[in-house]
Protein backbone atom coordinates (compact mmCIF):
# COMPACT_ATOMS: atom_id res chain seq x y z
CA UNK A 1 0.00 0.00 0.00
CA UNK A 2 2.86 2.54 1.02
CA UNK A 3 4.56 1.55 -2.39
CA UNK A 4 1.29 2.72 -4.01
CA UNK A 5 1.35 5.56 -2.20
CA UNK A 6 4.92 6.98 -2.80
CA UNK A 7 4.09 5.76 -6.57
CA UNK A 8 1.51 8.71 -6.79
CA UNK A 9 3.68 11.20 -4.71
CA UNK A 10 6.68 10.82 -7.43
CA UNK A 11 4.27 11.27 -10.03
CA UNK A 12 3.08 14.68 -8.10
CA UNK A 13 6.74 15.62 -7.52
CA UNK A 14 7.40 15.97 -11.10
CA UNK A 15 3.97 17.45 -12.15
CA UNK A 16 4.81 20.82 -11.43
CA UNK A 17 7.74 20.47 -14.26
CA UNK A 18 5.93 18.54 -16.70
CA UNK A 19 3.19 20.78 -16.55
CA UNK A 20 5.33 24.13 -16.77
CA UNK A 21 7.34 22.71 -19.87
CA UNK A 22 4.06 21.48 -21.39
CA UNK A 23 2.54 25.22 -20.67
CA UNK A 24 6.04 27.20 -21.14
CA UNK A 25 7.05 24.92 -24.24
CA UNK A 26 4.65 23.09 -26.39
CA UNK A 27 1.96 26.06 -25.44
CA UNK A 28 3.33 28.52 -25.89
CA UNK A 29 4.79 27.41 -29.48
CA UNK A 30 1.32 26.59 -30.66
CA UNK A 31 0.35 30.02 -29.11
CA UNK A 32 3.14 31.71 -31.16
CA UNK A 33 1.85 29.20 -34.15
CA UNK A 34 -1.24 30.93 -33.93
CA UNK A 35 -0.07 34.66 -33.43
CA UNK A 36 1.55 33.74 -37.06
CA UNK A 37 -1.70 33.01 -38.46
CA UNK A 38 -3.46 35.92 -37.54
CA UNK A 39 -3.54 39.59 -38.13
CA UNK A 40 -2.26 41.18 -34.77
CA UNK A 41 0.03 44.28 -35.80
CA UNK A 42 -0.21 47.10 -32.66
CA UNK A 43 -0.27 46.81 -29.40
CA UNK A 44 -3.72 45.26 -29.07
CA UNK A 45 -3.88 41.45 -29.58
CA UNK A 46 -5.81 40.78 -32.75
CA UNK A 47 -6.85 37.28 -33.25
CA UNK A 48 -8.78 37.83 -36.91
CA UNK A 49 -7.27 35.03 -39.12
CA UNK A 50 -4.85 35.38 -41.64
CA UNK A 51 -3.89 32.31 -42.96
CA UNK A 52 -0.41 31.92 -44.07
CA UNK A 53 -0.19 35.18 -45.20
CA UNK A 54 2.67 36.13 -42.86
CA UNK A 55 4.56 33.33 -44.06
CA UNK A 56 3.67 34.32 -47.63
CA UNK A 57 4.66 37.88 -47.62
CA UNK A 58 8.20 36.97 -45.48
CA UNK A 59 8.68 34.73 -48.55
CA UNK A 60 8.56 37.66 -50.34
CA UNK A 61 10.34 40.32 -48.28
CA UNK A 62 13.72 41.53 -49.40
CA UNK A 63 14.92 41.90 -45.82
CA UNK A 64 13.80 38.36 -44.87
CA UNK A 65 16.05 36.83 -48.22
CA UNK A 66 19.25 39.18 -46.30
CA UNK A 67 18.38 37.43 -43.45
CA UNK A 68 18.47 33.78 -45.01
CA UNK A 69 21.70 34.42 -47.01
CA UNK A 70 23.32 36.18 -43.73
CA UNK A 71 22.36 32.99 -41.19
CA UNK A 72 23.89 30.80 -44.55
CA UNK A 73 27.16 32.74 -44.60
CA UNK A 74 27.18 33.10 -40.64
CA UNK A 75 26.41 29.74 -40.08
CA UNK A 76 28.77 27.83 -42.57
CA UNK A 77 31.90 29.84 -41.35
CA UNK A 78 31.33 29.66 -37.79
CA UNK A 79 30.41 25.68 -37.42
CA UNK A 80 33.43 24.61 -40.26
CA UNK A 81 35.86 27.25 -38.42
CA UNK A 82 34.80 25.86 -34.90
CA UNK A 83 34.82 22.71 -35.96
CA UNK A 84 38.49 22.68 -37.30
CA UNK A 85 40.15 25.22 -34.73
CA UNK A 86 38.56 23.31 -32.07
CA UNK A 87 39.82 19.81 -33.15
CA UNK A 88 43.33 21.28 -34.33
CA UNK A 89 43.82 22.42 -30.63
CA UNK A 90 42.37 18.99 -29.06
CA UNK A 91 44.82 17.17 -31.29
CA UNK A 92 47.77 19.56 -30.12
CA UNK A 93 46.46 18.82 -26.56
CA UNK A 94 46.30 15.85 -27.05
CA UNK A 95 50.37 15.14 -27.30
CA UNK A 96 50.67 15.16 -23.50
CA UNK A 97 52.65 18.37 -23.13
CA UNK A 98 53.58 19.94 -19.92
CA UNK A 99 51.37 23.17 -19.70
CA UNK A 100 47.74 21.61 -21.09
CA UNK A 101 45.93 22.53 -18.06
CA UNK A 102 46.96 26.23 -18.79
CA UNK A 103 46.20 25.88 -22.48
CA UNK A 104 43.09 24.01 -21.84
CA UNK A 105 41.82 27.13 -19.78
CA UNK A 106 42.75 29.87 -22.04
CA UNK A 107 40.71 28.02 -24.80
CA UNK A 108 37.63 27.57 -23.11
CA UNK A 109 36.96 30.73 -20.84
CA UNK A 110 35.41 32.80 -23.46
CA UNK A 111 32.56 30.52 -22.90
CA UNK A 112 32.17 31.59 -19.47
CA UNK A 113 31.47 35.39 -20.62
CA UNK A 114 28.60 36.25 -22.16
CA UNK A 115 28.23 37.32 -26.62
CA UNK A 116 27.38 40.88 -25.01
CA UNK A 117 30.83 40.93 -23.13
CA UNK A 118 32.38 39.57 -26.07
CA UNK A 119 30.61 41.57 -28.48
CA UNK A 120 31.12 45.40 -26.46
CA UNK A 121 35.45 44.52 -26.77
CA UNK A 122 35.16 43.58 -30.45
CA UNK A 123 32.73 46.12 -31.38
CA UNK A 124 36.31 47.93 -30.81
CA UNK A 125 39.05 45.50 -32.04
CA UNK A 126 36.78 45.25 -35.13
CA UNK A 127 36.43 48.91 -35.43
CA UNK A 128 36.17 50.18 -38.65
CA UNK A 129 37.20 53.72 -38.83
CA UNK A 130 40.11 54.65 -40.85
CA UNK A 131 42.42 58.11 -40.45
CA UNK A 132 42.76 59.62 -36.76
CA UNK A 133 40.00 57.30 -35.54
CA UNK A 134 41.16 53.70 -36.29
CA UNK A 135 41.88 51.48 -33.32
CA UNK A 136 41.85 47.62 -32.17
CA UNK A 137 42.78 45.02 -34.53
CA UNK A 138 43.43 48.08 -37.98
CA UNK A 139 45.81 50.12 -35.64
CA UNK A 140 47.87 46.96 -34.55
CA UNK A 141 48.27 45.89 -38.01
CA UNK A 142 49.40 49.42 -39.49
CA UNK A 143 51.81 49.01 -36.59
CA UNK A 144 53.03 46.00 -37.24
CA UNK A 145 53.91 46.74 -40.84
CA UNK A 146 50.46 44.48 -41.87
CA UNK A 147 48.79 47.27 -43.91
CA UNK A 148 47.07 44.35 -46.33
CA UNK A 149 45.48 43.11 -43.01
CA UNK A 150 43.63 46.37 -42.60
CA UNK A 151 39.96 46.37 -43.60
CA UNK A 152 36.26 47.11 -43.00
CA UNK A 153 35.18 44.13 -41.02
CA UNK A 154 31.78 43.84 -40.23
CA UNK A 155 31.09 47.20 -42.48
CA UNK A 156 32.48 45.15 -45.82
CA UNK A 157 29.66 46.01 -47.93
CA UNK A 158 27.78 42.65 -48.45
CA UNK A 159 29.90 40.39 -46.59
CA UNK A 160 30.03 41.91 -43.31
CA UNK A 161 28.24 39.13 -41.27
CA UNK A 162 31.60 37.12 -42.27
CA UNK A 163 33.52 39.02 -40.16
CA UNK A 164 31.03 37.97 -37.21
CA UNK A 165 31.98 34.84 -37.38
CA UNK A 166 35.27 35.34 -36.12
CA UNK A 167 34.21 36.46 -32.59
CA UNK A 168 31.68 33.44 -32.61
CA UNK A 169 34.19 31.48 -33.13
CA UNK A 170 36.58 32.96 -30.61
CA UNK A 171 33.83 32.35 -28.19
CA UNK A 172 32.70 28.71 -28.96
CA UNK A 173 35.75 26.60 -29.77
CA UNK A 174 37.15 25.65 -27.00
CA UNK A 175 34.03 23.99 -26.36
CA UNK A 176 34.53 22.31 -29.59
CA UNK A 177 38.02 21.44 -28.25
CA UNK A 178 36.48 20.41 -25.21
CA UNK A 179 34.49 17.86 -26.42
CA UNK A 180 37.59 16.68 -29.02
CA UNK A 181 39.61 16.21 -26.41
CA UNK A 182 36.79 14.23 -23.75
CA UNK A 183 36.80 11.66 -27.00
CA UNK A 184 40.51 11.58 -27.61
CA UNK A 185 40.80 10.83 -24.22
CA UNK A 186 38.46 8.02 -24.54
CA UNK A 187 40.21 6.11 -27.44
CA UNK A 188 41.80 3.18 -25.93
CA UNK A 189 45.76 3.69 -26.06
CA UNK A 190 46.12 0.10 -27.40
CA UNK A 191 44.33 0.60 -30.60
CA UNK A 192 47.18 3.44 -31.44
CA UNK A 193 49.90 1.30 -30.27
CA UNK A 194 48.31 -1.97 -32.58
CA UNK A 195 48.50 0.68 -35.79
CA UNK A 196 51.92 1.75 -34.16
CA UNK A 197 53.32 -1.44 -34.72
CA UNK A 198 51.80 -2.17 -37.96
CA UNK A 199 54.09 1.00 -39.25
CA UNK A 200 51.53 3.63 -39.38
CA UNK A 201 52.47 7.28 -38.53
CA UNK A 202 51.41 9.73 -36.43
CA UNK A 203 49.50 11.72 -39.17
CA UNK A 204 48.35 8.19 -40.51
CA UNK A 205 46.76 7.49 -37.00
CA UNK A 206 44.86 10.16 -37.01
CA UNK A 207 43.42 10.35 -40.27
CA UNK A 208 42.64 6.69 -40.63
CA UNK A 209 42.02 5.29 -37.19
CA UNK A 210 41.21 8.26 -34.86
CA UNK A 211 38.83 10.84 -36.60
CA UNK A 212 36.79 7.92 -37.91
CA UNK A 213 36.14 7.41 -34.12
CA UNK A 214 35.31 10.99 -33.23
CA UNK A 215 32.68 11.19 -35.93
CA UNK A 216 29.60 11.02 -33.13
CA UNK A 217 31.00 14.02 -31.64
CA UNK A 218 31.43 16.25 -34.68
CA UNK A 219 27.83 15.21 -35.15
CA UNK A 220 27.13 16.23 -31.58
CA UNK A 221 29.41 19.63 -31.92
CA UNK A 222 27.81 20.61 -35.53
CA UNK A 223 24.42 20.32 -34.35
CA UNK A 224 25.09 22.31 -31.08
CA UNK A 225 26.63 25.14 -33.33
CA UNK A 226 24.05 24.46 -35.93
CA UNK A 227 21.75 25.26 -33.79
CA UNK A 228 23.28 28.23 -31.50
CA UNK A 229 24.56 29.93 -34.95
CA UNK A 230 20.22 29.53 -36.00
CA UNK A 231 19.50 31.68 -33.27
CA UNK A 232 22.38 34.04 -32.75
CA UNK A 233 21.11 37.27 -31.73
CA UNK A 234 23.11 39.03 -28.50
CA UNK A 235 26.64 38.71 -30.20
CA UNK A 236 24.91 40.76 -33.11
CA UNK A 237 23.17 43.36 -31.30
CA UNK A 238 26.42 44.01 -29.09
CA UNK A 239 29.11 44.49 -32.25
CA UNK A 240 26.54 46.55 -34.66
CA UNK A 241 23.38 47.30 -33.50
CA UNK A 242 20.24 46.58 -35.10
CA UNK A 243 21.29 47.14 -39.06
CA UNK A 244 20.39 45.41 -41.72
CA UNK A 245 23.40 45.02 -43.47
CA UNK A 246 24.16 42.41 -40.87
CA UNK A 247 20.31 41.33 -40.66
CA UNK A 248 19.36 37.78 -39.33
CA UNK A 249 15.89 35.87 -38.18
CA UNK A 250 16.27 36.66 -34.84
CA UNK A 251 17.49 40.40 -34.66
CA UNK A 252 14.63 41.00 -37.69
CA UNK A 253 12.01 38.96 -35.10
CA UNK A 254 12.83 41.31 -32.46
CA UNK A 255 12.27 44.78 -34.11
CA UNK A 256 9.26 43.87 -35.94
CA UNK A 257 7.55 42.05 -32.87
CA UNK A 258 8.42 45.25 -30.14
CA UNK A 259 9.84 47.53 -31.55
CA UNK A 260 7.38 47.69 -34.97
CA UNK A 261 4.66 45.89 -33.23
CA UNK A 262 3.91 43.57 -35.94
CA UNK A 263 3.63 40.78 -33.76
CA UNK A 264 2.26 38.47 -36.61
CA UNK A 265 5.74 38.80 -38.25
CA UNK A 266 7.46 38.23 -35.36
CA UNK A 267 5.77 35.05 -34.94
CA UNK A 268 6.04 33.97 -37.77
CA UNK A 269 9.94 34.04 -38.04
CA UNK A 270 9.93 32.69 -34.16
CA UNK A 271 8.27 29.64 -36.05
CA UNK A 272 10.23 29.35 -39.26
CA UNK A 273 13.19 29.08 -36.71
CA UNK A 274 12.04 26.86 -34.87
CA UNK A 275 11.27 24.72 -37.35
CA UNK A 276 14.85 24.75 -38.69
CA UNK A 277 15.86 24.06 -35.67
CA UNK A 278 13.68 21.31 -34.99
CA UNK A 279 14.62 19.58 -38.47
CA UNK A 280 18.22 19.67 -36.52
CA UNK A 281 17.28 18.43 -33.38
CA UNK A 282 15.12 16.13 -33.64
CA UNK A 283 16.68 13.44 -35.27
CA UNK A 284 19.49 14.03 -33.08
CA UNK A 285 17.47 13.67 -30.18
CA UNK A 286 16.28 10.36 -31.13
CA UNK A 287 19.72 9.09 -31.82
CA UNK A 288 20.98 10.07 -28.48
CA UNK A 289 18.53 8.95 -26.42
CA UNK A 290 18.27 5.39 -28.68
CA UNK A 291 22.30 5.11 -28.11
CA UNK A 292 21.43 5.60 -23.96
CA UNK A 293 19.24 2.63 -24.33
CA UNK A 294 21.46 0.41 -25.64
CA UNK A 295 24.12 1.22 -23.23
CA UNK B 1 48.19 6.67 -18.36
CA UNK B 2 52.07 6.36 -20.32
CA UNK B 3 51.93 9.77 -22.82
CA UNK B 4 55.60 10.35 -22.22
CA UNK B 5 55.47 11.54 -26.36
CA UNK B 6 56.59 15.21 -25.36
CA UNK B 7 58.91 15.08 -28.50
CA UNK B 8 56.61 17.61 -30.09
CA UNK B 9 58.07 20.57 -28.87
CA UNK B 10 57.32 22.89 -31.54
CA UNK B 11 53.45 22.72 -30.97
CA UNK B 12 54.23 25.01 -28.22
CA UNK B 13 54.34 27.31 -30.93
CA UNK B 14 50.77 27.24 -32.45
CA UNK B 15 49.53 26.87 -28.67
CA UNK B 16 50.98 30.22 -28.09
CA UNK B 17 50.12 31.72 -30.95
CA UNK B 18 46.36 30.86 -30.38
CA UNK B 19 46.39 31.59 -26.52
CA UNK B 20 47.41 34.81 -27.69
CA UNK B 21 44.44 35.13 -29.81
CA UNK B 22 41.97 34.00 -27.05
CA UNK B 23 43.53 36.43 -24.47
CA UNK B 24 43.66 39.88 -26.81
CA UNK B 25 40.08 40.47 -26.00
CA UNK B 26 40.87 40.35 -21.74
CA UNK B 27 44.41 42.28 -22.63
CA UNK B 28 42.50 44.96 -24.26
CA UNK B 29 39.61 45.11 -21.37
CA UNK B 30 42.47 44.87 -18.73
CA UNK B 31 45.22 47.53 -20.05
CA UNK B 32 42.29 49.73 -21.06
CA UNK B 33 40.94 49.81 -17.70
CA UNK B 34 44.16 49.82 -15.33
CA UNK B 35 44.89 53.76 -17.66
CA UNK B 36 44.56 56.77 -16.50
CA UNK B 37 41.82 59.01 -18.06
CA UNK B 38 44.29 61.60 -19.57
CA UNK B 39 46.53 58.52 -20.63
CA UNK B 40 43.51 57.17 -23.04
CA UNK B 41 43.54 56.94 -25.94
CA UNK B 42 42.68 54.59 -29.47
CA UNK B 43 45.80 55.52 -30.72
CA UNK B 44 47.41 53.94 -27.72
CA UNK B 45 45.00 50.83 -27.48
CA UNK B 46 47.40 48.27 -27.86
CA UNK B 47 49.94 49.34 -24.65
CA UNK B 48 50.80 48.95 -21.37
CA UNK B 49 49.76 51.72 -18.82
CA UNK B 50 52.81 54.07 -18.52
CA UNK B 51 51.84 56.29 -15.65
CA UNK B 52 51.27 53.20 -13.30
CA UNK B 53 47.86 51.64 -12.36
CA UNK B 54 44.53 53.91 -12.21
CA UNK B 55 41.21 52.62 -11.37
CA UNK B 56 39.21 55.84 -12.93
CA UNK B 57 37.56 53.55 -15.80
CA UNK B 58 36.42 50.94 -13.17
CA UNK B 59 34.90 53.30 -10.77
CA UNK B 60 33.50 55.24 -13.78
CA UNK B 61 31.99 51.96 -15.15
CA UNK B 62 30.92 50.12 -11.81
CA UNK B 63 29.03 53.51 -10.85
CA UNK B 64 27.58 53.32 -13.82
CA UNK B 65 26.74 49.40 -13.85
CA UNK B 66 25.94 49.10 -10.19
CA UNK B 67 22.32 48.94 -9.97
CA UNK B 68 22.28 46.79 -13.17
CA UNK B 69 25.26 44.28 -11.17
CA UNK B 70 22.56 43.78 -8.08
CA UNK B 71 19.51 43.35 -10.32
CA UNK B 72 21.79 40.59 -12.07
CA UNK B 73 22.58 39.04 -8.44
CA UNK B 74 19.20 39.13 -7.52
CA UNK B 75 18.03 37.76 -10.07
CA UNK B 76 20.64 34.76 -10.63
CA UNK B 77 21.52 33.19 -7.41
CA UNK B 78 17.48 32.22 -6.88
CA UNK B 79 17.27 31.48 -10.39
CA UNK B 80 20.04 28.62 -9.96
CA UNK B 81 18.99 27.61 -6.34
CA UNK B 82 15.15 26.77 -7.08
CA UNK B 83 16.23 25.12 -10.03
CA UNK B 84 19.20 22.97 -9.06
CA UNK B 85 16.46 22.04 -6.38
CA UNK B 86 13.76 21.52 -9.20
CA UNK B 87 16.02 19.43 -11.21
CA UNK B 88 16.95 16.90 -8.74
CA UNK B 89 13.57 16.26 -7.50
CA UNK B 90 12.50 15.59 -11.46
CA UNK B 91 16.20 13.74 -11.63
CA UNK B 92 15.04 11.05 -9.69
CA UNK B 93 11.80 10.24 -9.85
CA UNK B 94 13.02 9.92 -13.85
CA UNK B 95 15.63 8.14 -13.19
CA UNK B 96 14.81 5.75 -9.72
CA UNK B 97 10.49 6.12 -9.95
CA UNK B 98 10.25 5.89 -13.59
CA UNK B 99 6.64 5.62 -14.10
CA UNK B 100 4.22 5.04 -17.33
CA UNK B 101 5.02 6.95 -19.91
CA UNK B 102 8.39 8.24 -18.81
CA UNK B 103 9.95 7.44 -21.63
CA UNK B 104 7.94 9.84 -24.09
CA UNK B 105 7.66 13.09 -21.16
CA UNK B 106 11.79 12.61 -20.94
CA UNK B 107 12.54 13.56 -24.53
CA UNK B 108 9.89 16.29 -24.72
CA UNK B 109 10.99 17.69 -21.64
CA UNK B 110 14.38 17.53 -23.49
CA UNK B 111 13.31 19.10 -26.75
CA UNK B 112 12.32 22.45 -24.58
CA UNK B 113 16.58 23.14 -24.14
CA UNK B 114 17.00 23.20 -27.86
CA UNK B 115 14.12 25.42 -28.78
CA UNK B 116 14.91 29.14 -29.87
CA UNK B 117 13.30 31.49 -27.84
CA UNK B 118 12.43 33.94 -30.72
CA UNK B 119 9.84 30.83 -30.95
CA UNK B 120 7.80 31.20 -27.69
CA UNK B 121 9.02 35.27 -27.02
CA UNK B 122 5.88 36.71 -27.73
CA UNK B 123 3.43 34.60 -25.44
CA UNK B 124 5.88 34.18 -22.78
CA UNK B 125 5.58 38.31 -22.36
CA UNK B 126 1.92 38.29 -23.11
CA UNK B 127 1.67 35.54 -20.25
CA UNK B 128 4.32 37.87 -17.96
CA UNK B 129 1.88 40.79 -18.37
CA UNK B 130 -1.09 39.07 -17.00
CA UNK B 131 0.18 37.55 -14.16
CA UNK B 132 1.37 40.92 -13.34
CA UNK B 133 5.38 39.82 -13.30
CA UNK B 134 6.39 41.88 -16.61
CA UNK B 135 9.26 44.31 -15.82
CA UNK B 136 10.09 42.43 -12.61
CA UNK B 137 12.96 40.15 -11.47
CA UNK B 138 10.87 37.47 -10.10
CA UNK B 139 9.11 37.23 -13.67
CA UNK B 140 12.77 36.60 -15.45
CA UNK B 141 13.82 34.35 -12.04
CA UNK B 142 10.30 32.33 -13.33
CA UNK B 143 11.60 32.36 -16.69
CA UNK B 144 15.34 31.00 -16.10
CA UNK B 145 13.77 27.94 -13.76
CA UNK B 146 11.01 26.87 -16.39
CA UNK B 147 13.51 27.04 -19.13
CA UNK B 148 16.64 25.45 -17.09
CA UNK B 149 14.48 22.63 -16.59
CA UNK B 150 15.23 20.55 -19.24
CA UNK B 151 19.18 20.75 -18.71
CA UNK B 152 18.43 20.77 -14.79
CA UNK B 153 16.44 16.84 -14.82
CA UNK B 154 19.21 15.78 -17.08
CA UNK B 155 22.14 16.76 -15.50
CA UNK B 156 20.30 15.17 -12.37
CA UNK B 157 19.12 11.88 -14.06
CA UNK B 158 22.02 11.10 -15.82
CA UNK B 159 24.14 11.17 -12.22
CA UNK B 160 21.39 9.60 -10.17
CA UNK B 161 21.46 6.79 -13.03
CA UNK B 162 24.91 6.11 -12.00
CA UNK B 163 23.44 4.83 -8.29
CA UNK B 164 22.95 1.40 -8.07
CA UNK B 165 19.54 0.39 -8.02
CA UNK B 166 20.29 -1.97 -5.25
CA UNK B 167 21.42 0.77 -3.18
CA UNK B 168 17.70 1.88 -3.04
CA UNK B 169 16.00 -1.22 -2.76
CA UNK B 170 17.82 -1.68 0.05
CA UNK B 171 16.93 1.33 1.43
CA UNK B 172 13.34 0.40 0.74
CA UNK B 173 13.42 -2.75 2.05
CA UNK B 174 14.43 -1.03 5.60
CA UNK B 175 11.27 0.87 5.70
CA UNK B 176 12.37 3.99 3.56
CA UNK B 177 9.94 5.73 1.41
CA UNK B 178 10.17 8.05 -1.96
CA UNK B 179 11.10 11.36 0.28
CA UNK B 180 13.49 9.09 2.79
CA UNK B 181 15.40 7.72 0.20
CA UNK B 182 15.89 10.40 -1.26
CA UNK B 183 17.05 12.55 1.78
CA UNK B 184 18.94 9.99 3.01
CA UNK B 185 20.63 7.81 0.01
CA UNK B 186 20.69 10.33 -2.72
CA UNK B 187 21.14 13.84 -1.65
CA UNK B 188 24.34 13.22 0.56
CA UNK B 189 26.19 12.07 -2.67
CA UNK B 190 24.23 14.63 -4.99
CA UNK B 191 26.71 18.01 -3.39
CA UNK B 192 29.11 17.31 -7.40
CA UNK B 193 25.76 17.31 -9.00
CA UNK B 194 24.47 20.68 -7.50
CA UNK B 195 27.73 22.63 -8.15
CA UNK B 196 27.53 21.44 -11.62
CA UNK B 197 23.51 22.72 -12.01
CA UNK B 198 23.82 25.55 -9.59
CA UNK B 199 27.05 27.19 -11.63
CA UNK B 200 25.69 26.25 -15.08
CA UNK B 201 22.36 28.17 -14.37
CA UNK B 202 23.99 30.93 -12.53
CA UNK B 203 26.31 31.47 -15.69
CA UNK B 204 23.52 31.05 -18.28
CA UNK B 205 21.15 33.38 -16.42
CA UNK B 206 24.12 36.32 -15.76
CA UNK B 207 24.65 35.95 -19.74
CA UNK B 208 21.28 35.70 -20.82
CA UNK B 209 20.27 38.49 -22.79
CA UNK B 210 17.27 37.79 -24.67
CA UNK B 211 15.00 37.26 -22.10
CA UNK B 212 16.34 40.26 -19.88
CA UNK B 213 15.65 42.77 -22.50
CA UNK B 214 12.30 40.79 -23.01
CA UNK B 215 10.80 40.87 -20.13
CA UNK B 216 12.41 43.84 -17.59
CA UNK B 217 12.20 47.42 -17.60
CA UNK B 218 14.84 49.96 -17.16
CA UNK B 219 14.71 49.53 -13.12
CA UNK B 220 15.05 45.72 -12.95
CA UNK B 221 17.88 45.28 -16.05
CA UNK B 222 20.83 43.15 -15.61
CA UNK B 223 23.83 43.59 -16.27
CA UNK B 224 23.75 42.04 -19.71
CA UNK B 225 21.13 44.70 -20.98
CA UNK B 226 23.02 47.88 -18.79
CA UNK B 227 26.38 46.63 -20.30
CA UNK B 228 24.99 47.28 -23.89
CA UNK B 229 22.77 50.06 -23.59
CA UNK B 230 25.58 51.94 -22.08
CA UNK B 231 27.98 50.33 -25.38
CA UNK B 232 25.36 51.61 -27.82
CA UNK B 233 25.37 55.16 -26.03
CA UNK B 234 27.65 57.71 -27.47
CA UNK B 235 28.15 59.49 -24.47
CA UNK B 236 30.08 56.73 -22.97
CA UNK B 237 33.67 56.73 -23.89
CA UNK B 238 35.30 53.34 -24.95
CA UNK B 239 37.47 52.88 -22.27
CA UNK B 240 34.72 52.83 -19.95
CA UNK B 241 32.46 50.06 -22.01
CA UNK B 242 35.97 47.91 -22.12
CA UNK B 243 36.55 48.40 -17.94
CA UNK B 244 32.40 47.86 -17.59
CA UNK B 245 32.23 44.49 -19.97
CA UNK B 246 35.20 43.44 -17.56
CA UNK B 247 33.20 43.71 -14.45
CA UNK B 248 30.21 42.22 -16.43
CA UNK B 249 32.57 39.14 -16.94
CA UNK B 250 34.07 38.88 -13.71
CA UNK B 251 31.45 37.01 -11.64
CA UNK B 252 31.42 34.24 -13.77
CA UNK B 253 34.76 33.89 -15.24
CA UNK B 254 35.43 33.99 -11.25
CA UNK B 255 33.35 31.30 -11.30
CA UNK B 256 35.30 29.10 -14.12
CA UNK B 257 38.22 29.73 -13.04
CA UNK B 258 38.13 28.66 -9.50
CA UNK B 259 35.38 25.68 -10.34
CA UNK B 260 36.36 24.72 -14.30
CA UNK B 261 35.37 21.10 -13.47
CA UNK B 262 32.07 21.73 -12.56
CA UNK B 263 31.93 23.91 -15.32
CA UNK B 264 32.89 21.78 -17.97
CA UNK B 265 30.78 19.03 -16.53
CA UNK B 266 28.15 21.06 -17.22
CA UNK B 267 28.87 21.70 -20.59
CA UNK B 268 29.11 18.36 -21.04
CA UNK B 269 25.58 17.23 -19.93
CA UNK B 270 24.60 19.91 -23.09
CA UNK B 271 25.76 17.99 -25.45
CA UNK B 272 23.61 14.74 -24.76
CA UNK B 273 26.62 12.18 -25.11
CA UNK B 274 30.88 12.78 -25.30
Amino acid sequence: MRLDKDKILSILLVMPSILAVMIFVYGFILWSGRVSLSQWKGLLPNYEWAGLQNYINLFNDPRFHIDVRNTFIFTVLFVFGSLILGLMLAVMLDQGLRGESFFRTVFLFPMAISYIVTGVVWRWLMNPAQGERMSGFNILFERLGLDFLINQWHTTPGWGIAFIAVPAIWQMSGYVMALYLGGLRSIPEPLREAARVDGATELKIYFHVILPLLRPITLSAMIILGHISLKVFDLIVAIAGKQVALDVPAVYMWQTTFDGYFFNRGASIGILLLLSVAVLVIPYLRYSLRSEAEL
Amino acid sequence: MNRSRSRYYWLYIPLSLMALFYLVPLYVMLVTGFKGFEEVSLQTMWSLPKTGIHFDNFTEAGTKLAPYFWNSLKMVIPAAIISSIVGSLNGYVLSKWKFKGADIIFPLILFGMFIPYQSILIPLVEFMRRINLYGTIPGLVLTHVIYGIPITTLTFRNYYATVPTELVEAARIDGAGLMGIYRYVLLPISIPSFVVVIIWQFTSAWNDYLFAVALTDPQHWPITVGLNNMAGSQIIAWNVQMAGSFLAALPTLLVYLFLGRYFLRGLMAGALKG
